[in-house]
Parts: structure tokens; C-alpha cells; sequence
């Protein structure tokens, strides 16, 4: 499962919520994290050991690794060319010309979490997953994320690149296999890239399969409410309930244009859609991240 | 402080941030002000929403900036002197751009242009938009007259991001990795020194035949190009260097982001770059404190409805939660970072669209800090 969404809608709070609820479920679940974020540890454990690209288990049935292409290609020569491999893979040029060639990284994140998937794992006596939830990079990488093992595959034709690229082509292509999660808050921008996100998807012949609206606020007030907070915002001189009465004005009208913008979303992808509500909070922590799932587990269709 | 004194004397200023803090509004703002202070401005911005597009005059595609017009300019409240141009950055056209400007004739360009490992480069890699984004403020600083150039920087995961993107690319193009496996003066690889062949050997047996001849294909034809890459890479590192040049860094209050703009403000003064501020958008500001919410449950009661002023004072105890939240990041902010060189926005009632929007936000950025504080004050009470 890829989850994705524009930078700071809270993408990576909704995929470790989605692996808590795995785990609920009795799914033997792990989140991957791409590009060295390294966040989903912390999150669990202040200030405890980190490990680094390694499979770690957070909580009973949830795991963590944060994927790292160097340490992904390393695995993988050792895996696939034997010697040869490990030779290569200790080569400093070999590995900056590998670094440098474009979409290496990607095409290497994305292999290494084909193979976290597979039920006959590579990795010498790792247990298999039922639920790889991916902590994807943000929307426009995204999309070239789930691309790149067909753009190499198409690229190289013939060899074990293309064969593999292929491979995982087809699992991502496969909707009983990957699924594609957007996150969203209900704002112009972000919508925007749902959107956009939707049609690129679907020119690649992928489908968007859910929709994750974050941090809607609450609908407090009714419209005829509002004409009666701002006769009493004029008649009110205790400074501290004018400042509550300016804050349920200013978080009124951010409520209504978040509706706006979640409607805009919904009326395209209509039934694939589910809300998560903002949570105020200090810091969302394990609590916080056990309320979202819980919110996620009572709406998922 | 503020922006206007912040920028005192720069040409250039340099917007990063993670995404979703308002970056591409905080450019724009940034350059209205300028110009109304009677600067000839442009601001380069990636991605803006399509309502501050629309508002910048923006819809019509085209990789030069454009003059916002006057009385467009004149729909808001704030008048304008200067001059305010912007444009939106088409990452593949001005890598594409790049290229012809390096190639030694036009067939080349347009031989590089075709290949495929080149297309995969200039589109799909992460990294191609901040180093486009670079290059065309290179160019429009060593080309055009404008007084300041306001660069909003892709939106990446984090602030870093824009800072190592580019040499990525960038070392790929000066072709340092493939020039250790061949000959200066070689093309392909009959001409490979005897060392790299079980490397090559391999490289084959890893990735397939075809990939490696499509790269040595791009590289040929890069050929004696890559020292023009460098040179190049060496004059933008130095323009943004300058003591002319100004980062600026946009956040949020949020926990992450305070932390990514810390680790930012460091790396910026290990790499040597000219750190100019922080602004901080999106903030909570309320007058709650440490008093009881009991006290605002009676004053309530006053004028409204037990139900609406039940709900007023859980609105109120939600907010002041981000509020402390707030508070407490931007302490940790202030102590770590010149605690003078921190721009405060507040959170306002919606999303900024259009010029009047704009001048809004303007308003906080360019105040001093007695009028910034007036602004506050009168918003939250």
C-alpha cells in the first residue's frame, strides 16, 4: 500500500495510523519509509536505540524499516551475482555510478520494498509481511516512484534490470497486489494534487484506491450561529471572550472552505473518500496515532 | 526586524522550506513588498496554487518572467512603486534550455535532447526542479535588470532537500563517476582503462547491456561538455554565496517543522550561506495563559446561549492547545536562531488567493515590531 500526498499532510502520521490498524487486524504489518526519514522509530521510543535499514518491531505485529538505496543495492548484489556481487557492491565506483544514474535510487527503494511483499522473502530468514504499508515520497516523486521499474524495464530491454523491473511492474500494476493511497487536507492546493494525482495514475492505467481527507476541523457552528458570535464579538468587552469569539469566527470560516475543498475531492472520487479528523494536539504521539486509526477503522469502506 | 531590513542590500533571496508552509505565498509577499518599496522585482515560483496564479497573472505558460500588471496591482490596498514580475518555472524547458545554452552547436542539443537517458534525467529524477530552479536564477541575475529576485524553491520533503539535490545531478552531469572508468580523451568503452573491466563485466551483468550503451551514448555526447557543467555549477555556488544573496526559511510552528528549520539555520552556516531569517507561518496566538477556562465560560454567558457558549469555549481550549503548542516550538526556535531574525504570521481565516491576500500577509511581514505586535493584538482581541 503507497501513501502519498503533498508535503505536510501529515502523509507519514496516516501511514503508520493505516499500520497500526494492520496490526489491530492481526496483520502482520510493517511501514516503510523512503528516503532516510527515519521518523516512525522516534515516534515510537523518545529517545531509545535507533536501528538503521533494518526491520524493527515497534509494537506486537508492527514493524518499521526506513529504506535506504545504498544499503537496498548492497542486498540485492549480494543476493542476485554471489561474489561478483559483493565485489561490486564494496567498489566505490561502482557504487557512485550506480548512485548517480538516474532513477537508480528510486528503482532500488522500490525493489527493495517489492521484495519486504514477497511471501518467499530474499532476505536470509526474514519472515514474510502480510501488509507493506509505504511511507511514500511526496505526490509529484510519488508517481515517479511506482514508474521507474517500468521506465527501466523499457529503458533496458533485455538483462536482469529489465527482467526485475518488469517483475515489479507488474505487481504494482496489479490491484490485488499495490494499492495507492492519496492523503489530503482539505485545501486548494493539496486537492489540486489529489487530482492531479488521480489522472496521472490513471494515464499509467493505476488506480487511486482511497482518499484520505486529514485534519478536517469540526463543524461547531451552524451558519445563523455565526451572525450571533459576531453581535456578541461587538458587545463583549472581557478581552478573553473576545479572543475566544475572534478564534470560533476564524476557525468557523477555515472549517466552511475546508468543506468546500472536500467536497471539490469528493465529487471525483466519490465513495473512496474518508475523513480523519484534526487533532489538537501538543505532539501526536502513539495515543494520538491509536485515535486516528481507531477513526480510520470505524470509516474504511 | 523585519523583511524590508532583513533584505536590506541583497539581490537575491532564496524562500526554502518543507512543504506546505505557505512557501509560494511567502515569496509573493515578499516580492509585493519589495516592489511597493520601488523595486523592480521578480519572483520565480514552482508550483503556486491556481488562484495566486491566476491573481500574479500567471495563466499563460512561458519560462521568462512577466510583469505583474499595475492595475492588477492596484485592485489591493497596498500601492505599488516599483515594478513586479513573476514567472513559473517549467523544470524541463529550462534544463532543456541549459542544454542548448552548453552545446557547442544546435545538433547536439538536439541529440542530447532525444536520449532517453537524458528525458529520464530532466523530468522523472527528484532533484531536477531545484537545480533548474538554481539555473534560471543564475540566469536571470547575470541577464536581467531586475533590483531583487525572490526564488520560491520546489516543494520537497524538507529544506535540505533544495541544498543537496543539485550537486546530485550535478556530479552526474560533470560525469565524475563514469570519467573514473574511462579515458579522458575516450569515447565508449574500447578506450577504458584495463582496471574497469571486470567492473564493466559486471555493471553488464547487473543492469543488462542496453542501459549501459544508451548511458555511454549520453555521456558521448556530453562529451567535452561536462567542464562546462562545472563551470557553471562553480558560478551558481558562488551567486549563492554572495553576500548579496539572502535564505530565508519559511516553517510552521508544528514540531517537525521547527526541528527541520533548526537543522536548517545550521547547515546553512556550516556550508557557509548567508542565513537572513525564519518566518514562521500559520501561528496560534491567544490570550488564554494559565487562566482558568471558567472565568471564559461566565464571560461567555453573557451574550450567548449556554449551548454556543459551551461550544465557543471548547473551540476556544482546542485552539489555545495549539496556541501553548506554538509558543513552546517557537521558544525552542528562538533560543537556537537569532531570536530578532524570527518573522512571525499569524493564522488567519483562509487560504491567501489574491493580491489583497497578499498584501495581508505584506502587512506582518514588512511591520515593524511595535506595529506587527498592534496587528496581533487586534486580531486575537
Amino acid at each position: 500500500m503507497f501513501v502519498t500526498g503533498k508535503g505536510g499532510v501529515g502523509k507519514s502520521t496516516v501511514a503508520i495510523a493505516l499500520g497500526l490498524l494492520g496490526a489491530r487486524q492481526g496483520l502482520r504489518t510493517i511501514v516503510a519509509e523512503l528516503a532516510s526519514q527515519d521518523r516512525v522509530q522516534g515516534l515510537f521510543s523518545e529517545n531509545g536505540e535507533r536501528e538503521r535499514f533494518r526491520e524493527v518491531e515497534l509494537a506486537p505485529g508492527l514493524f518499521t524499516i526506513s529504506i535506504d538505496p545504498q544499503q537496498a543495492m548492497e542486498e540485492y548484489l549480494r543476493v542476485k551475482a554471489g561474489t561478483l556481487g559483493q565485489a561490486l557492491g564494496s567498489s566505490r565506483l561502482f557504487q557512485a555510478f550506480a548512485m548517480a544514474t538516474p532513477g537508480m535510487r528510486e528503482l532500488l527503494s522500490i525493489g527493495k520494498v517489492w521484495e519486504l511483499a514477497q511471501l518467499d522473502r530474499r532476505t536470509r530468514g526474514a519472515a514474510p509481511y502480510d501488509l507493506v504499508i509505504v511511507d511514500a515520497p511526496a505526490t509529484g516523486h510519488g508517481v515517479g516512484l511506482l514508474r521507474t521499474p517500468k521506465t527501466f524495464a523499457d529503458i533496458a530491454r533485455v538483462g536482469p534490470i529489465a527482467h526485475q523491473g518488469r517483475t515489479i511492474a507488474d505487481t504494482i500494476a496489479d490491484p490485488e497486489f499495490t494499492g495507492v493511497v492519496a492523503v489530503a487536507t482539505p485545501e486548494e492546493m493539496p486537492v489540486n494534487e489529489t487530482l492531479a494525482l488521480a489522472d496521472e495514475l490513471a494515464r499509467d492505467e493505476l488506480t487511486l484506491d482511497l482518499v484520505i481527507v486529514n485534519a478536517l476541523y469540526p463543524a461547531r457552528f451552524e451558519t445563523e450561529e455565526i451572525a450571533e458570535l459576531t453581535v456578541a464579538l461587538t458587545r463583549t468587552r472581557s478581552k478573553l471572550a473576545r479572543s475566544a469569539l475572534r478564534a470560533a469566527l476564524s476557525e468557523h470560516a477555515r472549517a466552511a472552505t475546508q468543506r468546500e475543498q472536500r467536497d471539490r475531492l469528493r465529487t471525483r472520487v466519490d465513495g473512496r473518500l474518508v475523513e480523519l479528523p484534526y487533532v489538537f494536539a501538543e505532539h501526536l504521539g502513539v495515543p494520538e496515532l491509536e485515535v486516528l486509526a481507531g477513526a480510520l477503522e470505524g470509516s474504511l469502506p | 526586524m523585519n523583511v524590508a531590513e532583513i533584505l536590506d542590500g541583497k539581490r537575491v533571496c532564496v524562500c526554502c522550506g518543507s512543504g506546505g508552509v505557505g512557501k509560494t505565498t511567502t515569496s509573493a509577499a515578499i516580492a509585493l513588498g519589495m516592489a511597493a518599496q520601488g523595486a523592480k522585482v521578480a519572483v520565480v515560483t514552482i508550483d503556486p496554487a491556481n488562484r495566486l496564479a491566476n491573481a500574479l497573472g500567471l495563466e499563460q505558460l512561458g519560462n521568462e518572467p512577466r510583469r505583474v500588471d499595475p492595475a492588477r496591482l492596484a485592485t489591493g490596498p497596498l500601492p505599488v512603486e516599483g515594478e513586479l514580475w513573476a514567472m513559473m518555472l517549467d523544470p524541463k524547458r529550462t534544463f532543456d534550455e541549459l542544454i542548448e545554452r552548453i552545446a557547442p552547436d544546435a545538433g547536439r542539443a538536439e541529440e542530447i535532447k532525444a536520449n532517453r537517458v537524458y528525458r529520464e534525467l530532466s523530468t522523472a529524477v527528484s532533484g531536477s526542479q531545484e537545480l533548474t530552479a538554481i539555473a534560471k536564477l543564475y540566469e536571470l541575475d547575470q541577464e536581467h535588470e531586475f533590483d531583487v529576485l525572490v526564488l520560491d524553491t520546489p516543494p520537497s520533503r524538507n529544506a535540505l532537500e533544495f541544498l543537496d539535490a543539485p550537486n546530485r545531478i550535478n556530479s552526474f552531469l560533470e560525469g565524475r563517476a563514469l570519467k573514473a572508468f574511462m579515458r579522458p580523451t575516450g569515447f565508449g568503452f574500447r578506450t577504458l582503462g584495463r582496471g574497469a573491466m571486470p567492473l564493466l563485466g559486471g555493471l553488464r551483468k547487473i543492469t543488462g547491456l542496453d542501459l549501459i550503451t544508451d548511458l555511454t551514448v549520453f555521456f558521448q555526447l556530453l562529451g567535452d561538455m561536462t567542464n562546462d557543467f562545472s563551470q557553471r555549477a562553480a558560478q551558481v555556488d558562488q551567486l549563492l554565496r554572495a553576500d548579496t544573496t539572502a535564505f530565508v526559511l519559511v516553517s510552521s510552528a508544528a514540531r517537525e517543522a521547527v526541528d527541520e528549520a533548526i537543522w536548517f539555520g545550521e547547515r546553512l552556516a556550516n556550508d557557509g550561506l548567508p542565513f537572513a531569517g525564519v518566518i514562521v507561518n500559520r501561528v496560534h496566538h491567544d490570550l488564554l495563559g494559565d487562566r482558568e477556562p471558567r472565568e471564559l465560560s461566565a464571560a461567555l454567558a453573557r451574550t450567548l446561549t449556554p449551548s454556543l457558549a459551551g461550544r465557543v469555549a471548547d473551540n476556544f481550549r482546542d485552539y489555545h492547545v495549539l496556541a501553548s503548542r506554538d509558543d513552546h516550538n517557537l521558544g525552542r526556535l528562538a533560543k537556537q536562531l537569532d531570536e530578532r531574525r524570527l518573522l512571525l504570521v499569524p493564522q488567519l481565516d483562509d487560504d491567501v488567493h489574491d493580491i489583497e491576500g497578499l498584501a495581508r500577509i505584506h502587512q506582518y511581514l514588512f511591520a515593524s515590531q511595535a506595529e506587527r505586535d498592534r496587528l496581533i493584538e487586534d486580531l486575537v482581541a
